[in-house]
C-alpha cells in the first residue's frame, strides 16, 4: 500500500508505541485515536487527557510596531493585553470580512507577541501575516523549536503539576485562565479546546517525548484528534473550515464577541466590510441542535422549516457525554425552537439550543 | 491483525455471512470493518419482513466520525434483526461475529451464495 509520508511531530514515536491509529491531518501524521475515542473523550471530561498539538503553528511577532501591527491584523484588540502572559482569542479577517483563521495571541511585552494559528491554514496564514507586515517595523517568524501538548480535564492541572519542576510549579501557582508563563524553557498556558480546565504547554523539542511519558505515568491518558473534535463540539467551540472560513463573516459564526469596536480610530482589516454588514443587517447565526429522533447529525445536512431549506449544519456527532446526537447549524436569526434535519433522505426533528452543550463536565442542555 | 473466522463467508464491502442449518443466513460486519470505523454509536437496521435485492443499501452503521452503508450480500427477506444494537451499538466493536450480528435473512436466490468469498480470499483482500 503506497502512502506519502507526512510531517512528524516530536511525539510521533510515542504515538506509534501507544498503538495510535495515525492519519494525515493538514500534511501531518497525527494520532486519530489510541483504541477508543469515546474512552479518551470521557477521560478528558472526568479526569485528564492529553493531546499532541505540535502541528499547530507558532508565530513570533517582534519589533517596535508589534502592537500596532496586530491591532491592524486582528479583529480583537491586543490593547486588552497589558500583563505579560495574557492571552486573547481573535479572528484574522480578510478585507471582505471573511475569516482567514482564528488564533490565540499571547502578550510577552510591547515588542513581542506570540501567535498560535491552526495547522491546516499554516501556509496562507504565514503568507498573509508577512504581506501585512510590510508596512510595519515588525518581524514575523515561525517558531519550530517546540512541541505542544494540551493537557485537559478536571484533574489535568493537578496531574501536570506533579511532573513540572518546583520552579515551574511555583510559576503556575497563581496563574489565571487565559494566561501563560514562561518557565525554564516551557511556555505553559491555561488554555484549551475541550471545555475543561487545563494547560497547553510548549515544550522544547528535545524534551517533548520524555515529558509526554512523565504525564502518562502521572495518569494522563493520551487522546487523539477524534476525541478532540467531539470535545470541542460539545463545548460549542468553532472549528476552522467547519463553522467559519474565508467566505463566512465572524458576525454569522458566533464570533461577534471577538470583534473589538471600542477604539473607533483603530482600523483593523475587514472592519469596513463588517460595518456595512451590520448596517444592512446580519441575517444568520450559528445555533446548536439536539436531535430528537434517530440518527446522527453530520456536517452539511439540510435544515428544514415548513418544508423549506433554511440552512445547513456545520458540524455534528454523537455526543459521548450526552449520549444524544448534537450539531451546529447556520440558520436565519429568526429561527424558532425546532427544525427538521434531512438525514440520509429522511426528515428527523431537532431542538434548537445555544451552541454550547457541555462545560466543565456538566451538561448545559 | 483482524480476526477472520474460516467458517464464515464474506463480501468485499466487509460484511460477513453465516449460512445456518435451516438455510437462513445471519449477517454482520467484520472485525476489520469495526476497526476501520472506530467506536460505533448508532445502527439503523432494516424492517422485519422487508424484501431486499443483492447489493441494496439496507442498513447503516455510524461511528463517531462517519456513516457507513451496509449492503445486502444476497437477495431475500429480512426475518430477524438484532434489537440489542439499538441500545448498545458498541456491541459490534466488542463482538462483531457473535453478539454484534445485525440481521437474519431468508435467501430468495440461493445461487447467489456462490458469489460470496471465503475467509482466505477476504483476508487477502484486506491485507492488500
Amino acid at each position: 500500500m503506497g502512502s506519502i509520508a507526512g510531517k512528524k511531530t516530536d511525539l510521533y514515536q510515542n504515538h506509534v508505541e501507544a498503538n495510535a491509529k495515525i492519519v494525515d491531518f493538514g500534511g501531518w501524521d497525527m494520532p486519530l485515536n489510541y483504541g477508543s475515542q469515546i474512552e479518551e473523550h470521557h477521560a478528558v471530561r472526568t479526569d485528564a487527557g492529553m493531546f499532541d498539538v505540535s502541528h499547530m503553528t507558532t508565530v513570533e511577532v517582534t519589533g517596535e510596531d508589534a502592537k500596532s501591527y496586530l491591532q491592524t491584523l486582528l479583529a480583537n484588540d491586543v490593547d486588552k493585553l497589558q500583563t505579560s502572559g495574557k492571552a486573547l482569542y481573535s479572528g484574522m479577517l480578510n478585507e471582505k470580512g471573511g475569516v482567514i483563521d482564528d488564533l490565540i495571541v499571547y502578550f510577552i511585552n510591547n515588542e513581542h507577541y506570540r501567535v498560535v494559528v491552526n495547522a491546516s491554514t499554516r501556509e496562507k496564514d504565514l503568507a498573509w501575516m508577512s504581506e501585512q507586515a510590510k508596512n510595519f517595523k515588525v518581524t514575523v517568524e515561525e517558531n519550530s523549536d517546540f512541541a505542544m501538548i494540551a493537557v485537559q480535564g478536571p484533574n489535568a492541572i493537578a496531574k501536570t503539576n506533579q511532573v513540572l519542576s518546583s520552579v515551574q510549579q511555583e510559576a503556575v501557582k497563581e496563574m489565571g485562565v487565559f494566561f501563560a508563563v514562561d518557565s525554564e524553557g516551557y511556555f505553559i498556558a491555561r488554555t484549551g479546546y475541550t471545555g475543561e480546565d487545563g494547560y497547553e504547554i510548549m515544550v522544547p523539542s528535545n524534551q517533548a517525548s520524555d515529558f509526554w511519558n512523565k504525564l502518562m505515568k502521572a495518569g494522563v491518558k493520551p487522546c487523539g484528534l477524534a476525541a478532540r473534535d467531539t470535545l470541542r463540539l460539545e463545548a460549542g467551540m468553532n472549528l476552522y473550515g467547519n463553522e467559519m472560513d474565508e467566505s463566512v463573516s465572524p458576525l454569522e459564526a458566533n464570533m461577534a464577541w471577538t470583534i473589538d469596536w471600542k477604539n473607533e480610530s483603530r482600523n483593523f482589516i475587514g472592519k469596513s466590510a463588517l460595518l456595512s454588514q451590520k448596517e444592512s443587517g446580519v441575517k444568520n447565526k450559528l445555533v446548536g441542535l439536539v436531535l430528537e429522533g434517530k440518527g446522527v447529525i453530520r456536517s452539511h445536512m439540510k435544515v428544514i422549516v415548513d418544508g423549506e431549506c433554511i440552512g445547513e449544519t456545520t458540524s455534528g456527532t454523537m455526543s459521548p457525554t450526552l449520549k444524544q446526537s448534537i450539531g451546529v447549524a447556520r440558520v436565519p436569526k429568526t429561527i424558532g425552537e425546532s427544525v427538521m434535519l434531512e438525514i440520509r433522505g429522511k426528515l428527523v426533528p431537532a431542538k434548537v439550543v445555544k451552541p454550547s452543550f457541555v462545560r466543565n463536565g456538566k451538561a448545559l442542555i | 491483525m483482524s480476526n477472520v473466522p474460516s467458517d464464515l463467508k464474506y463480501i468485499s464491502s466487509h460484511e460477513w455471512i453465516r449460512v445456518e442449518d435451516d438455510g437462513s443466513v445471519t449477517i454482520g460486519i467484520t472485525d476489520h470493518a469495526q476497526e476501520l470505523l472506530g467506536d460505533i454509536v448508532y445502527v439503523e437496521l432494516p424492517d422485519i419482513d422487508s424484501e431486499v435485492a443483492v447489493e441494496d443499501e439496507m442498513a447503516v452503521v455510524e461511528s463517531v466520525k462517519a456513516a457507513s452503508d451496509i449492503y445486502a450480500p444476497i437477495s431475500g427477506t429480512i426475518t430477524e434483526i438484532n434489537e440489542l444494537l439499538e441500545d448498545a451499538p458498541e456491541t459490534i466493536n466488542s463482538s462483531p461475529y457473535d453478539d454484534g450480528w445485525m440481521f437474519k435473512m431468508q435467501p430468495s436466490e440461493p445461487s447467489e451464495l456462490d458469489n460470496l468469498i471465503d475467509a482466505e480470499t477476504y483476508q487477502n483482500e484486506i491485507e492488500d
